[in-house]
């Protein structure tokens, strides 16, 4: 039997976790937003780890026939995200409980009661239609995946068509209603609903029209019309493959908790491990060349100076405040009312950097209207500030001791466009254009991979530098 | 406190606390004793000096720490930002203001008295300069005698240098001193004195090395400050300071003979796992839990500059009998902060060697120049020359606003994760090879 190895990262915001094989492969990634329990956020992030890793180990098994059969491929893409619908729905029922009982409890008078269960069934009508559509013909784009960001933002649409004065009490049942709901870990038969996915998979392929509409591009319908034409060929010869998958017994040979939350984990002593070990070691085991790392997370920035064992020399972190990590982004983006995702590609589009100030979250609101309305455009003010945060994380790296060839960048901010131009030109300014600069698309899952890695090797060390010397040998 | 299990207590720690009570109980009864009350710093003191005239010297950091330590510096501090010192301004000298507007209540609860001569013998912390301005004016009238103490940034104590230290001392501190205590001063009983002053050096020097043996006997930071109290504070010169040095001596080599570790309040540190230097003062609000996340990591600090601060002995200056004036000048200018980085550097350098070291570790104040100007460049070079990973925390003195317990104990564990993880690689290395 294959072992597993697990890597739990619980950060102030985010909660992810990776499964690695013997190999050191990432076979399974799942994240979710850390809340209040942290133990159902590891829970979470956990479960779609196994989920995510059940897949790639299906694309694994089916390899050859992929590379035959393009369909295959966009068969299991579709069932992939079909799939998280199929979750997500079980989460809505869920919370539609949770709504219904909080309104029973706020309101006495039954009159009312009825009204505002009227409009909760006619809010949620209204929106999962929407949602399911969103998942089936993956329109979600860059937009946060976490189940209490999708609903909130469609629940808050559909309040605000109504009047004003049930904006309160409708916003206070959402309040009290979404964290019981999103704090209870639901258990899911991986075959029962991987099947439930492939019935709705089923349905919408029968139900495409014919030719092709106005509004789709034509990328689109040529992938379409790739499976229409075969689609129940296509999931015939891949069901067997599913269930195999679907019965696979998986083995979580060891594993490893870090983050802030750490602590918290249900994990004996020897399975914690600082973040600040793990990012190095993840970093270190995509680019073993790796000497310098750059961690921008929710709450800190880590400047982490590694040897060639990956293992950390000295690291400086933001002490006191934590202005110009995530959750600063995170408030900016509030206060633009626009997703974080948006905020890098807009600010990519700057003409010029307005100076901004990073020391303060709060100021850098204010002073965001401010500029605003002195007629910057946003773009620009953007700019200026993920220049600010660049700054701010570049001092931290001076105190750290500098860069070092190869420099990697990572943590859930890396995700940024613009935090990495301005990353980029900051680090080449200061340190030289021969820097090496590393940015994986996995960096927000470096700590995980990070963990996941101590979890297989248990400390009997058996660091990737040395195989690396060994295959070179 | 009740949570916590009775701290251990040796005789030498009984001992100290008998010589504290006496020497507040004194500083209560001064006017009645007909003793004059002088107000000076640790760094670079005249305390055998002070003593040669019969004055009590009080030692407002040292107020201010403790005050830290009983949980009295948060009011105190507030107190003082209250008529007007802003946030950014030296905490001990906040605590120590507000404590004064308080009354004036030390740590045996007893009044200190106020002072009749404002000692300023150290110039090296130029916050000290401010600090005594703002005392005067709190004690209008009261006499200001200054020495000016030469930094020594070249890295040498020149001749010129002292004969300076020794004319101000002569022209300016001697004569102050003699008006205000009105006794002449007296050369042969200050010499004397430093026949005391040298043999408890001797002593002291001798215990801070014991912790040169794995695993190590004494904890050299934590509780090496209670180690330094009576010398680097009113008792160097006095036969008393030689009878605890005797008595700690001797409760050192009882534990080198048994093989026992360091006395921590939490109880004997049983398995020494790492070792480390530590450069900058201790956070004093959260002394006892900031200790314990040491204790329980099993870590055991060797040597440290905060206990130089008082006198760099092991560097081998001491006190000298056959000329006070000139080894007074001496000592002012050889403490720990008027070194110069490179000698900084240099000392800690040979520290993490000489101690077997697995680390070097700054505890960075936030609102002391004196001590944070150049740790990182210290930091830097440390990590380079001895080749050991280094950790730097932040707190400070005596302001529980900035000791973050969460923070620090994130940081340690990955540093003490880090040494481990280092120990281990290095075993591996050796075994390989």
């Amino acid at each position: 039997m294959y072992k597993y190895y697990l890597g739990v990262d619980l950060g102030s915001t985010t909660s992810k976790a990776v499964i690695i094989n013997e190999q050191d492969e990432i076979i399974g990634r799942g994240i979710t937003n850390t809340r209040s329990n942290y133990s159902v956020a590891a829970d979470i992030a956990r479960d779609e780890a196994i989920y995510n890793a059940r897949f790639s180990i299906l694309q694994k098994n089916i390899q050859k026939e992929i590379e035959f059969n393009p369909s295959y491929q966009k068969y299991i893409a579709d069932l992939a995200s079909v799939f998280q619908y199929e979750q997500f729905k079980v989460r809505l029922d869920r919370l539609g409980e949770e709504l219904v009982k909080t309104c029973h409890t706020m309101f006495a008078d039954e009159e009312k009661r009825k009204i505002m269960l009227g409009h909760l069934i006619a809010i949620r009508k209204a929106f999962k239609p929407v949602i399911k559509h969103d998942y089936l013909y993956n329109n979600l784009g860059s937009k946060n995946q976490f189940f209490r960001d999708i609903v909130s933002e469609k629940y808050n649409e559909e309040v605000n068509k109504l009047e004003m004065s049930l904006f309160e009490p409708l916003m206070t049942i959402w309040d009290k209603s979404i964290s019981p709901a999103e704090n209870e870990r639901v258990q899911f038969n991986f075959k029962e609903l991987i099947h439930k996915a492939m019935d709705e998979l089923k349905h919408k392929y029968k139900n495409l029209p014919d030719t092709s509409t106005e509004n789709t591009s034509i990328n689109f319908d040529a992938e379409m019309n790739l499976l229409k034409g075969n689609f129940d060929q296509v999931s015939d010869t891949l069901r067997k493959h599913i269930d195999e998958i679907a019965d696979l017994e998986f083995n979580i040979a060891n594993m490893t908790g870090t983050g802030y939350g750490r602590a918290l984990l249900p994990f004996p002593e020897d399975c914690i491990r600082s973040e600040i070990l793990c990012h190095a070691f993840g970093a270190h085991a995509v680019f073993p060349d790796t000497r310098t790392v750059l961690d921008i997370g929710g709450q800190d920035t880590k400047a982490i100076q590694v040897d060639k064992h990956g293992l950390v020399t000295s690291f400086q972190m933001n002490d006191r405040c934590a202005a110009g990590c995530g959750r600063y982004l995170g408030y900016i983006a509030d206060e633009m009312s626009i997703s974080i995702n948006e905020l890098g590609p807009m600010a990519m589009q700057a003409e010029k950097e307005v100076t901004i100030c990073s020391t303060c979250t709060v100021f850098a609101g204010a002073e965001l209207r401010e500029l605003t309305n002195l007629g910057e455009k946003r773009e620009d003010i953007l700019g200026g500030l993920h220049r600010a945060i660049i700054m701010r994380a570049m001092s931290l790296i001076a105190r750290s001791g500098g860069v070092f060839n190869e420099f990697t960048f990572t943590g859930g901010v890396a995700r940024n466009p613009a935090v990495i131009k301005y990353l980029t030109q900051l680090v080449r300014e200061n340190y030289g254009e021969s820097i090496k600069i590393n940015i994986h698309t996995d960096s927000i899952f470096m700590g995980a991979l990070g963990g996941a890695m101590f979890a297989r090797r248990n400390l009997n060390l058996d660091l990737p530098s040395v195989k690396k010397v060994k295959e070179m040998a | 406190m009740s949570s916590h299990k009775e701290a251990i207590k040796e005789n030498s720690m009984i001992i100290q606390k008998e010589m504290l009570a006496k020497q507040f109980k004194d500083l209560s009864m001064a006017k009645e004793l007909g003793k004059k009350v002088v107000y000076t710093f640790v760094p670079g003191n005249l305390t055998e000096l002070i003593l040669s005239f019969d004055m009590l010297p009080v030692y407002p950091e040292i107020n201010a720490l403790q005050s830290g330590m009983r949980k009295k510096s948060a009011e105190y501090i507030r107190d003082a930002e209250k008529i007007g010192f802003s946030e950014d301004v030296c905490t001990y000298v906040k605590c120590d203001i507000g404590m004064m507007l308080n009354g004036n209540i030390g740590p045996t609860g007893e009044k200190i008295p106020p002072p009749d001569l404002l000692l300023l013998s150290y110039t090296g912390c130029f916050t000290f300069l401010k600090w005594f301005e703002n005392l005067e004016r709190l004690y209008p009238g009261v006499p200001v005698a200054m020495l000016h103490t030469p930094y020594q940034e070249d890295g040498v104590m020149t001749e010129d240098q002292i004969n300076y230290m020794v004319k101000q001392m002569k022209e300016e501190v001697i004569p102050k001193m003699e008006m205000v205590s009105g006794q002449k001063y007296d050369h042969a009983r200050l010499s004397k004195m430093m026949e005391n002053s040298a043999k408890a050096e001797d002593l002291l020097v001798k215990i801070l090395e014991s912790a040169k043996l794995v695993p190590s006997p004494i904890d050299a930071y934590f509780a090496g400050v209670y180690y330094i109290g009576p010398i680097f504070t009113a008792f160097r010169g006095t036969q008393e300071a030689v009878d605890y040095y005797t008595e700690l001596w001797n409760e050192v080599q009882q534990r080198i003979e048994l093989g026992l570790g360091p006395v921590t309040p939490e109880g004997e540190i049983k398995e020494e796992k790492f070792r480390l230097v530590v450069e900058g003062p201790p956070n004093w609000t959260n002394f006892r839990e900031f200790w314990k996340i040491f204790y329980d990591m099993g870590a055991v600090i060797v040597a440290s500059s905060y206990t130089k601060v008082g006198g760099v002995y092991d560097l081998g200056f001491r006190h000298d009998p056959k000329e006070p004036l000139e080894s007074l000048s001496k000592y002012c200018m050889g403490v720990y902060t008027n070194m110069n980085l490179p000698q900084r550097v240099e000392m800690l350098e040979n520290y993490v060697k000489e101690y077997k070291a697995d680390g070097f570790l700054i505890n960075s104040i936030k609102s002391c120049n004196s001590f944070s100007a150049g740790q990182l460049m210290i930091m830097r070079e440390i990590e380079q020359r001895a080749s050991v990973p280094v950790g730097f925390i932040e707190s400070d003195l005596v302001d529980p606003r900035y000791f973050s317990y969460s923070n620090i104990k994130n940081r340690l564990e990955s540093y003490f994760q880090m040494l481990e993880q280092r120990k281990i690689i290095l075993k591996q290395e050796a075994t390989t090879i």
